[in-house]
């Protein structure tokens, strides 16, 4: 009697409904949306990335059109105006500045959430893996990051593309070369830092192999400063991809970037065509700010030091 | 008569030190030196020492965390140290390990569901997911949570809880051994009794046997069948508990006896306690001999010669002059 009653308390124990955790991730969530200016930004980069995949759609002109109309008569024609439909204007060529602005968007975003994607995903690995496994394995790979970062790495890209033609995928390849560097150092020290901590003792002592630790204990655990890094990076990126562009080494006409544009409007900006510089210069500086923004605020909310 | 569990010959662990200089040899720590004991099935084997003497690393050797040297034979004739991971796999299964900090041993990104389900992941990759929870959700009421909080993170229960969260992982696969590494040391003493009495309760209903290291001496006389005194790597002293509590022989046991608060003021205030002067030594430079001859009321030249092998019936005793405790040996409580 005794035990069927017993039976049935645990079976209706069993069945009560799960209670919701409250996980981590969701607590900072909660301090990352207390943030306000973390918040802003977060809209303005989210606007800034409808900008780049809708703006087309906006766009009177396409980017490849010249406006005859206004060719060679930038200054005096080429303001911006609702009327011809030039939202931003025209560079000198009588190209619309607005669709131009979008395809600069859309590149710049591209090579930094690329740029920093690859530093996420190598970067992570390598780091996790190093600081892991240890001894001589993780003297030789950080070695080896020591020896890439001592590259003067602006140089050797400029050679690159000097030397394989200007490409998107030259650059890809270029600034993914050595974007995660930096990060698989800091995931390295994070890694050394957990690894010792019993709940990892814990796994391997009930035998998980160490790629299954790697992957469902250490990253998971170090995926907030990586995420940090990661957003921090983004801005780096489309700032070394704009200084290659603004050196003329960049994406090659008619491809565009902020970079490129920034350096056509500077180039003019004495003839009375100020639109041709502030416009895209414009967008870059609040994609950086809110960048840097949502970054700082994704530390106070992921950091566990500052609760 | 029984096999026993597990029988340890001569185990040793030892870490290699960074030289301190480029041409000079590397040190050698030797944290567990030569350590015998038999495990029979269902029993419990209490680790009692101080700090540094060796007691974890102990443990984490029998379960494979740190090289070791010499003999762990499991039940079925298998030496345990310097198995290839792969066919330790298998023995991880039966042998189990419950952490000393708590919430430091579970994961904080995983939910109780997940840390509790991952032995299982590990060792019975036939087990469908539901077939998983369920049995995650069992094991957790049997370690007295409740099933409902299968979706909770680690920081939102109690130390206790977090314990027991930990012992559920340990015991998901239905392990043959336990290996408990200080359980309760991090937890208040009113919860040290409730997951002390639930680690007994779990041993008798599933059998188990446990090795219980602990540095309180009354919790370890409280769950222990037999007890292992260890100092700087070595056992001095292995006996029945009950044995061991009224009759220690060994003067290192006998000091750490005496240090035991009595809760009973009048009879506190008139303890003698034997005062163990200094440090624990350096395991990297060990005192020849006996390893407690450093700091023993008793040491004469022999015990700096001669290093005592651990000797006796049933009451095992590494020391030149073992028995009762002398009169001259104690001092009154200050």
């Amino acid at each position: 009697m005794v035990d069927t009653q017993q039976m049935r308390s645990l079976a209706a124990r069993l069945a009560e409904p799960e209670v919701r955790g409250r996980s981590p991730w969701a607590d900072a969530r909660r301090r990352f949306r207390r943030n306000k200016a973390a918040m802003v930004s977060l809209f303005v980069l989210i606007l800034v990335a409808l900008f780049a995949i809708f703006g087309n759609q906006l766009a009177a002109w396409s980017n490849e059109e010249m406006d005859f109309a206004v060719m060679g008569q930038a200054a005096q024609l080429g303001a911006p105006s609702f009327a011809n439909g030039h939202y931003f204007g025209t560079d000198d060529l009588g190209r619309d500045l607005f669709s131009r602005t979008v395809q600069g968007t859309q590149v710049s975003l591209m090579v930094g959430l690329i740029g920093a994607g690859i530093a996420v995903i190598v970067g992570t690995l390598y780091g996790a893996t190093a600081g892991y496994v240890g001894g001589r394995t993780d003297a030789v790979m950080m070695r080896l990051v020591d020896i890439l970062m001592s590259i003067p790495y602006m140089f050797v890209l400029i050679l690159l593309l000097v030397m394989f033609g200007r490409s998107m995928t030259m650059l890809f390849l270029g600034i993914g070369l050595i974007s995660w560097l930096d990060m698989s150092r800091i995931v390295r020290g994070q890694t050394l830092s957990l690894k010792n901590r019993e709940f990892i003792e814990a796994a391997r002592a009930t035998g998980v192999p160490a790629w299954k630790i790697i992957l469902r204990h250490i990253v998971p655990n170090i995926l907030g400063v990586v995420a940090v890094y990661a957003t921090l990076l983004v801005p780096l990126m489309i700032l070394s991809e704009s200084f290659i562009s603004f050196l003329g080494l960049g994406v090659q006409e008619p491809l565009t970037s902020w970079g490129a544009l920034i350096s056509e409007g500077a180039g003019t900006m004495n003839y009375g065509t100020l639109w041709q510089l502030a416009f895209p210069l414009f967008f870059f500086c609040i994609t950086l700010f809110a960048f840097f923004f949502v970054g700082d605020g994704l530390r106070d909310a992921l950091d566990p030091k500052d609760r | 008569m029984t096999t026993p569990l597990m029988t340890a010959r001569d185990l040793r662990v030892r870490f290699e030190l960074p030289a301190q200089g480029l041409f000079q040899k590397p040190r050698v720590l030797q944290a567990v030196s030569g350590v015998d004991f038999t495990l029979m099935p269902g029993e419990t084997l209490g680790v009692v020492g101080e700090s540094g003497s060796g007691k974890s690393t102990l443990a984490r050797a029998l379960i494979g965390l740190v090289p070791a040297s010499g003999h762990a034979v499991w039940q079925d004739g298998t030496n345990l140290i310097g198995l290839s991971p792969r066919r330790m796999l298998k023995y991880r299964s039966e042998i189990q390990m419950v952490f000393q900090d708590p919430l430091a041993s579970l994961d904080p990104r995983m939910t109780v569901g997940q840390i509790i389900a991952e032995p299982l992941l590990t060792h019975r990759k036939d087990l469908g997911r539901d077939e998983i929870r369920l049995r995650v959700k069992d094991m957790m009421d049997r370690v007295g949570l409740l099933p409902n909080q299968i979706n909770r993170y680690p920081h939102e229960f109690s130390g206790g809880q977090c314990q027991r969260i930990g012992i559920a992982r340990a015991l998901i696969v239905e392990p043959k051994l336990v290996i408990c590494d200080e359980p309760v040391s991090a937890l208040d003493v009113s919860i040290q009794a409730q997951v002390i009495n639930l680690l007994g309760d779990l041993q008798r209903d599933l059998g188990l046997a446990l090795i219980f290291i602990a540095h309180d001496l009354s919790v370890v006389k409280h769950i222990s069948d037999r007890v292992l005194v260890m100092y700087l790597g070595r056992v001095m002293e292995l006996a029945e508990a009950e044995a061991l509590y009224a009759d220690p022989r060994h003067p290192y046991t006998q000091a750490l006896l005496s240090a035991v608060p009595v809760p009973d003021p009048v009879l506190e205030r008139a303890k003698r306690i034997i005062p163990l002067r200094g440090e624990l030594p350096s395991p990297m430079n060990p005192p020849s001999g006996c390893v407690f001859r450093t700091r023993c009321p008793r040491a004469e030249a022999l015990c700096a010669t001669e290093r005592p092998e651990l000797q006796g019936g049933g009451h095992l005793t590494a020391c030149h002059f073992p028995g009762a405790l002398r009169p001259e040996e104690l001092s009154k409580a200050g």
